[in-house]
């Protein structure tokens, strides 16, 4: 053990950088039904980077997702989170170690106000989550917090309304505001802009920036001017394989990159 | 004053003075199966959890009810708790056993488990068997007051069921609730925000049962028999109209549902086969017209006619706690 804490501390730039990956996946890989969706992964994601994981559709970016936070497990492979282990974890235990995703379908809780929706969230560390017996006040002392995160995704005015009934873009941003609710020290953010209109794109991705700070991001994007925008470093997935991984003008400029975004084009 | 206060209020004088108005043990009648379609509420309703085999809480605690009361001298209010305890342990049990499973293939266990307890109390000598559970008696209440007449015996249901009615509401809206209500929304997002839904369903799971169970007790004592109709799927099937018809997911929409269909079965008892069909026919146009149900599409209604109404002031109204909250 103090052989490894020694080689941690060194002033050793390899070492270093070891350590100061967050997130890392091992050869995942996951069948279904004998089709690999997933083939042998790759992934090292920085600390306080923001990571863009990006494909055509259908090359495993969700299910890359889903298992990194244990929503599936893997057929094989392992991943790192802080340095521990986490495979054999359940995805809730891996959500309040701080490794929370969103999804790539909207996720609110539509008959729940927007504030209920924070709200929820925020329970899961507050401890009367079982507390069948008492009344929403026992809850109250969540509201200022709630609040704040509402505030923080431009939602302030929304806290009374059932989230079925926000638009689209608010629906998104309260997303988000339920994400940050767990604190996360890694956030998965699965395709936040899609299906939105240009008037959307511009305030969720300010919003993903504001986020990221002082915490590690790791985003599937279709809308490339937003990667570029935002993001630290790429991966390219296809057919369930690391295709490149780098910054964004080394991935733009790799010709197998190039050649499967022209294959992919008509999507 | 508080408009909730003055229904509840008007609620309260009302049902203490329905029996001189109407037969108690109609009204008892009705009461049982209010507790017994909210109980089933919480799990579809709250949960989204369709249990198609919830008469065995109703009809067991029927039975553990009556062999106490049958067998011992312990008090009718505290023998109506042993059985509702009762159910609630069969419940935790179960739902231990089924909770994992989800939507169709949830609902197809508990119906199984359903069946294969109403076919261990058919066998069990206790029960009856065909016959059923006869001459069930109302010990004093307290071991001090008796309640023998449905006069007086009406006001310990009513009490009862008050508390349940009370109970219900807490949980429904406490934090555990909150969780609830976001699980039968969105049980896999519920996942990621680091809860355990399987825990917080098993939990309503039980007390559901308990509440189920608290439902069939109280109808042991009311008729002073308990029978093997009240264990069987058509009870179970029975619960989930009278919901549907008043509202899912709505407080009092179930309670409405249960009331509607017990009356209804009262005034067409004369009529045979026929109070079925007419029960399929109602059920058919609540289904098409109102899909929330009656209470569901009134409260809709409701709410749709305040937006109209105070649409420029709405802004004001939601806009202040929000300025209180951040100073
Ligand atoms: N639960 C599943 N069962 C079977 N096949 C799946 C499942 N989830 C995803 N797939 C398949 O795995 C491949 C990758 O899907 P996905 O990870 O959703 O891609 P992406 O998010 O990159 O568009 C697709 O071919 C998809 O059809
Ligand atoms: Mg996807």
């Amino acid at each position: 053990m103090s052989i490894h804490a020694e080689a941690i501390r060194a002033p050793d730039v390899a070492n270093f950088e070891q350590s100061d990956n967050v997130l890392v996946a091992e050869g995942l890989t996951k069948f279904f039904a004998g089709f690999a969706a997933v083939k042998d992964v790759n992934l090292s994601v920085r600390r306080g980077s923001i990571h863009a994981l990006i494909g055509p559709n259908g090359a495993g970016k969700t299910t890359c997702f889903n298992l990194l936070t244990k929503t599936l497990s893997p057929s094989s492979g392992r991943i790192l989170f802080d340095g521990d282990d986490i495979s054999a974890l359940r995805s809730s235990q891996v959500a309040r170690r701080g490794l929370v995703r969103s999804f790539q379908i909207s996720a609110t809780f539509p008959n729940l106000t927007a504030l209920e929706n924070v709200r929820v969230a925020l329970q899961s560390r507050f401890g009367a989550a079982y507390h069948f017996w008492r009344s929403l006040t026992a809850v109250a002392p969540l509201n200022k917090r709630a609040q704040e995160l509402l505030e923080q995704v431009g939602l302030a005015d929304s806290r009374n309304v059932a989230a079925a009934e926000l638009s689209y873009g608010k629906k998104r941003a309260l997303e988000i505001a339920t994400t940050l609710a767990l604190e996360p020290i890694v956030l998965l953010l699965d395709e936040p802009t899609a299906g939105m209109g240009h008037e959307d794109i511009e305030p969720i991705t300010r919003l993903i920036k504001a986020a990221a700070v002082g915490r590690t991001v790791l985003l599937v994007e279709h809308n490339l001017s937003v990667v570029s925008n935002l993001c630290d470093r790429i991966t390219v997935l296809q057919h369930g394989q690391t295709l490149a991984e780098g910054s964004y003008a080394e991935v733009s400029g790799n010709p197998a990159v190039i050649s499967a975004y022209m294959g992919g084009i008509d999507e | 004053m508080n408009p909730k206060l003055i229904i509840i209020l008007v609620a309260a004088a009302l049902a203490i003075a329905a029996p001189f108005f109407v037969y108690p043990v109609l009204l008892m009648t009705i009461l049982c199966f209010v507790i017994f379609a909210c109980s089933f509420n919480l799990l579809l309703g709250y949960t989204g959890l369709l249990c198609f085999g919830h008469a065995m809480f109703f009809g067991g605690a029927a039975y553990i009810t009556g062999q106490i009361l049958k067998t011992t001298s312990i008090s009718v209010e505290v023998a109506i708790l042993c059985g509702a305890l009762a159910a609630g342990l069969l419940g935790l049990v179960i739902g231990q056993l089924s909770i994992r499973r989800q939507g169709i293939q949830f609902a197809m266990i508990t119906l199984a488990f359903s069946q294969l307890v109403y076919f261990v109390l058919l066998q069990m000598e206790f029960t009856g068997g065909e016959n059923g559970m006869q001459g069930i008696p109302r010990n004093p209440l307290f071991g001090l007051v008796e309640v023998r007449d449905s006069f007086s015996f009406y006001y310990v249901i009513l009490a009862l069921s008050a508390v349940a009615v009370f109970a219900f509401y807490r949980i429904v809206h406490s934090p555990f609730g909150e969780v609830l209500k976001a699980i039968r929304d969105n049980e896999a997002r519920v996942e990621s925000l680091g809860f355990d839904p399987e825990k917080f369903k098993l939990v309503a799971f039980t007390l559901s049962a308990t509440m189920a169970g608290l439902a069939g007790a109280m109808k042991a004592t009311v008729f002073q028999f308990a029978t093997l109709t009240d264990l069987s799927w058509p009870v179970s099937g029975e619960v989930i109209l009278m919901t549907l018809l008043g509202g899912l997911g709505t407080l009092t929409g179930p309670m409405f549902g249960a009331a509607i269909i017990i009356l209804m079965n009262d005034h067409l008892a004369g009529f045979g086969e026929w109070a079925l069909i007419g029960q399929g026919v109602i059920l058919l146009v609540v289904i098409v017209l109102f899909r929330r149900g009656f209470v569901g599409e009134i409260g809709a209604l409701m709410k749709y006619l305040a937006r109209r109404g105070k649409k420029p002031s709405a802004a004001l109204v939601t806009a202040k706690p929000v300025v209180e909250q951040s100073r």
